[in-house]
């Protein structure tokens, strides 16, 4: 199964709607709560970082029996360095977006956490790809 | 316990998500930053926070948490007051500071 979700740069109101699109999917397919609450968790945040940091992007979706592949591709500023936004506490979260609660350094953390399989490519001033690969059964 | 429950016991208001007053709390985690709640919060729990934006909700929602405890006086904004009825998780609300509320919450969840 594949899926596409569009997300639109500062559209804080919408952050987690897919998310909670591919967790309805999931709840549908029988995948166990345990499983479904590390995609879930790992695809919120990477939803927010699209919303937070970039001018936009698409959540590209596949489902199979054994897996669940997420690819968030957005347009935007890049990461310069990657080693460093995974570390734990670094946030280059705007002012505004920290007061929401959000930009605490924790998000990419979170994601690797819960993914068994993550990848980040970067390009400053192009844009970020990010692969979250979870496993199934 | 019930959403309900503490409701009573508390002196909590009700914002919202008054068809949630039926769900079963089990335990309480206390946090302002969002992705600490999406980290590590446990399904069921109530959430005593200060953030009262939409994304609240979706916190809520996508863990399955009981119920939303804003505290300080602190009302929900309309969306998040919307988004709480659709998904039937209370947004309550005390005019005590979350270290109070919290030891309250624990030692009634405690019994």
């Amino acid at each position: 199964m594949h899926f596409e979700y569009n997300v639109k740069s500062g559209d804080f109101s919408n952050a987690g709607s897919a998310s909670s699109q591919i967790k309805k999917v999931l709840k549908q397919l029988n995948v166990d709560s345990v499983t479904i609450k590390r995609i879930v968790v790992a695809l919120y945040e990477a939803e927010v970082n699209v919303v937070a940091h970039s001018f936009g992007g698409t959540i590209f979706a596949d489902v199979t029996a054994e897996e669940i592949i997420l690819v968030l591709k957005d347009t935007g500023p890049g990461i310069p360095d990657i080693t460093k936004a995974m570390q734990e506490g670094f946030s280059t979260a705007s002012p505004q977006v920290r007061e929401m609660g959000f930009g605490a350094g924790m998000g990419l953390p979170n994601i690797k956490k819960n993914a068994d399989k993550l990848e980040i490519r970067s390009e400053v001033g192009v844009g970020t790809e990010v692969k979250i690969m979870v496993k199934l059964s | 316990m019930k959403v309900e429950e503490i409701v009573k016991a508390l002196d909590l208001r009700v914002f919202s998500g008054e068809k949630g007053l039926s769900n079963e709390i089990n335990n309480g985690y206390v946090s302002d930053l969002l992705s600490d709640v999406m980290g590590s919060a446990e399904a069921g729990s109530t959430w005593i926070t200060l953030q009262t934006h939409k994304n609240v909700m979706a916190i809520a929602s996508l863990k399955e948490l009981s119920a939303i405890i804003l505290v300080k006086g602190f009302k929900p904004e309309d969306d998040t007051a919307t988004q709480s009825n659709e998904e039937n998780i209370p947004v309550l609300g005390t005019d005590k500071q979350a270290f109070e509320i919290a030891g309250e919450l624990f030692n009634l969840l405690k019994k």
